[in-house]
């Protein structure tokens, strides 16, 4: 995106801010101005294509959850990355891009499922990775890796097997070590340790 | 077929093989096993290339490969099985008719494998029976090609016929893999 | 005696149509999957019918989701790669390379050009193994049983080429981040070479057998129809952006890699339906092969890793068991990972399938904390439920053969 065109837009929208970023260029928008500003990019600046909706979880923090979008510019061969913040924490929403761009569709469904996020105005908004009675959004960064136990999906299937959804081991691995602390708590360990000797197994929260 | 199995004298019984009636049944199950494959992930691309010309699973007689689980004996679980799709395999696994066989094709199938998170079972033999686990990811073709021949000799140790008379069984063996 | 009774019946077919509406009946639903062998892995589709043809079709994803993203989390760098293996586990090397570059971008790290002509080597030669199975696959849905052996035949041949590389047929895991893993064995270039004279005559032979075949074309011509606009209002990416008429390859439009030392054509097709696809992929093999032949030529001396990461790629073994500078560089590394800086990264790279991305945030370290995988057959399938309403039930394998997806990068 060249210079003046990045200056047009922040002129047309004041609540656009610069993004730090390792390559391309990047700006920071609010959700309610969100639809207006990727109509602009889609037809006057010529970003045709949406290739990716993701969000990232930071857990700690407010705002809890940010909206991550990547526009792909066709004829002039650019990405573009737009960031939104979720202004609610608890029940994180944005607008639905799918009036633009089609692709918007299943992406917007996948980060319901994964994170959580309700996508205003999306005309079919369940989950598309998980099964449908899933209850759980399992990227969020308070989810552990291993899982939490839920019933298997098909009840048929549960009686006859005895089985359901259950967290996976995690005793062995894999063994990352981080660099901050004492070194008595650096020692490399699996990062997720949802059970082992010294924890009993998770039943459900 | 075992030599002590069979028995031939071509002058006293003429073309006839006296031979015990498991041994035969055995015979012709193990040497023409139709594969049903459960090809869900990248075991499913290393199960089609011993399916080609260079690993040739036609030799065994393997070739036929059925997709519907009625017409086949033994399931060929190659991939990962996730909590979302291990209702299909079990519902698969039920509609296969006896006798059937299970082969858990690769790490994924065996023990979950790499993928150690909330979405993957951790191994398939926790809702089916696995009478064959082949460890690798993938495995290769002649890894496979050697699991089906254990499956084989497995299916050789099989007592069918004691099977169908429960009442005139041996009370020291339990029978092999029908069930 | 006969007697005769003179009976009317009419225009049967006019009172038929008078009836249509009370005739119509109901429509059936049909499942087709997740385990089929139409559907190239495990992808459901719910089919509304009526009759032989289509009405509403609504895929149904999410049965070989294995939580990549979450893994990811919990693991630095290094220990990713195999996990990006898996994911188009046609074509693993080329994704190995994508996911290497990511990460190198954020790094801001250049690697020697010894290495770029290895990676490169790699992803043509995984864009020739994808599309090779892509049409022999294909073929095997349209009824043609031997494109299907030739084509392994010849994926077989490119085993081997990868199992001396690399060490395995496929899920090779490959490059490191900094470098790859080992540099090329001696020898292996002229063995590559002799792949491609071999591979050339074959498609000649896949050609002869369905380019100009009746019943091929009936079945693939007029089918499918993706519209330009529809492709890239669905972000359809790779060999059916293209085949709709899109000019779009990431490898001349921005290049990496050193895509732009080599002369190559991109085919471009005009219809859009499942033949131009096919005679995309097929025509893109022989465009692969120029350039690996191309690279092979002037093949670049150097070294394949770049030396002066410490922090990034592991030293030399024999340098590790002997000097303490590289033991401790070594044991970081492999501990805590390659120290990545803080950053935000989106890399694209034209893999066979399409566009594979990958959306990287570092807040420094060795393990990443958020990574997005765009699965390039995760967008190419989106466009199921508009494309195949309208065709008859016998043409949904066509298409779906046409679309050369993988679940593994759909589902993750």
């Amino acid at each position: 995106m060249t210079t003046s065109d990045l200056a047009l837009l922040k002129e047309r929208f004041e609540t656009l801010t610069q993004r730090e970023s390792s390559d391309h260029v990047a700006l920071n928008c609010a959700s309610s101005q969100l639809i207006e500003l990727c109509t602009a990019l889609r037809d006057d600046f010529g970003y045709d294509m949406l290739v990716d909706v993701t969000a990232i979880d930071w857990d700690a923090q407010s705002p809890r959850f940010t909206g991550i979008y990547h526009f792909l510019s066709t004829t002039k061969h650019e990405y573009l990355r737009v960031a939104a913040d979720c202004t609610d924490d608890i029940n994180p929403a944005l607008p639905s891009l799918t009036s633009l761009y089609a692709s918007a569709n299943w992406h917007e469904r996948e980060t319901y499922d994964l994170m959580g996020i309700r996508y205003q105005g999306h005309p079919d908004l369940t989950r598309i990775l998980m099964w449908d009675a899933y209850p759980y959004h399992p990227l969020r960064k308070d989810f552990p890796l291993a899982g939490i136990e839920v019933p298997l999906p098909a009840d048929d299937v549960a009686e006859v097997t005895g089985m359901s959804v259950r967290p996976a081991p995690m005793v062995g691995g894999p063994f990352v070590s981080s660099a901050d602390g004492p070194m008595s708590q650096t020692e490399p360990r699996a990062r997720d340790e949802s059970w082992n000797e010294k924890k009993i197994k998770p039943c459900g929260k | 077929m075992q030599n002590t199995t069979i028995a031939y004298d071509s002058k006293v019984e003429g073309e006839v093989i006296v031979t015990q009636a498991d041994a035969v049944i055995n015979w012709i199950r193990k040497h023409s096993v139709w594969p049903m494959p459960m090809g869900l992930a990248c075991c499913a691309i290393e199960l089609m290339a011993s399916g080609g010309a260079r690993f040739d699973i036609s030799r065994f007689g393997m070739e036929v490969m059925r997709f519907s689980p009625r017409q086949a004996d033994c399931m060929i679980v190659a991939g990962t099985v996730t909590y979302k799709m291990a209702e299909v395999v079990r519902r698969i696994y039920d509609q296969m008719a006896e006798p059937k066989w299970v082969v858990a094709m690769g790490a994924c199938a065996s023990t979950g494998g790499m993928y150690r998170s909330y979405a993957t079972l951790q191994g398939v033999d926790q809702i089916i029976p696995v009478d064959v686990y082949i460890s690798g990811c993938p495995p290769r073709p002649e890894a496979l090609l050697d699991a089906m021949i254990k499956l084989q000799d497995k299916i050789g140790t099989e007592r069918s016929v004691t099977n169908l008379f429960p009442e005139k069984a041996d009370s020291t063996e339990a029978a092999g893999a029908t069930k | 005696m006969a007697t005769s009774k003179e009976i009317s019946i009419g225009d049967a077919g006019a009172r038929a149509s008078e009836l249509e509406g009370e005739l119509q009946g109901e429509t059936m639903m049909l499942n087709v999957g997740p385990s089929h062998p139409t559907t190239h892995g495990v992808l459901r589709l719910k089919m509304e019918l009526d009759g032989d043809v289509v009405k509403k079709c609504e895929p149904v994803l999410g049965y070989l989701h294995r939580g990549d993203e979450k893994i990811a989390e919990s693991m630095t760098y290094n220990q990713f790669i195999p996990y990006t293996d898996r994911l188009d586990y046609i074509a693993p090397l080329s994704n190995n390379v994508a996911y290497a570059m990511a990460v190198e971008k954020l790094a801001n790290l250049e690697v020697p050009e010894r290495c770029e002509a290895i990676r490169l080597l790699c992803c043509e030669l995984a864009r020739v193994s994808s599309h090779l199975l892509g049409v022999g696959v294909y073929g095997m849905d349209a009824g043609a049983w031997t494109v299907f052996m030739y084509t392994f035949t010849e994926r077989e041949k490119l085993y081997t080429l990868f199992e001396e590389l690399t060490g395995a047929r496929f899920t090779t895991s490959y490059t490191r981040i900094g470098g790859v893993a080992r540099d090329i064995p001696d020898g292996w270039l002229g063995r590559v070479l002799e792949f491609c004279k071999g591979v050339l005559p074959v498609l000649d032979q896949v050609d002869k057998l369905l380019t100009r075949n009746r019943i091929f074309m009936d079945r693939t011509v007029g089918i499918g129809v993706i519209t330009k606009a529809d492709a890239l209002a669905y972000g359809l990416t790779g060999p059916n952006l293209r085949a709709a008429g899109v000019d779009l390859d990431l490898r001349k439009d921005k290049p990496y890699l050193g895509y732009e030392n080599y002369d190559f054509e991109v085919p471009i097709g005009t219809n859009g339906d499942c033949y131009d696809r096919y005679l995309m992929r097929a025509e893109e093999i022989r465009q692969s092969v120029g350039i690996i032949r191309q690279c092979i030529d002037k093949f670049p001396e150097g070294s394949y890793y770049a030396e002066d990461a410490k922090k990034i790629f592991a030293p030399q073994k024999a340098k590790v068991l002997t000097s303490m500078e590289e033991l401790i560089q070594n044991f970081m590394i492999v501990t805590e990972g390659p120290q990545i800086p803080a950053g935000e990264v989106y890399f694209e790279a034209e893999n066979p399938k399409g566009a594979l991305g990958f959306f990287i945030h570092s807040k420094g370290g060795g393990v990443p904390y958020r990574m997005k995988i765009r699965g390039p057959s995760f967008c190419n399938l989106s466009i199921l439920d508009k494309l195949i309403p309208g065709h008859f039930l016998t043409d949904i394998t066509v298409i779906l053969g046409s679309l050369d997806f993988v679940m593994g990068e759909c589902d993750r």
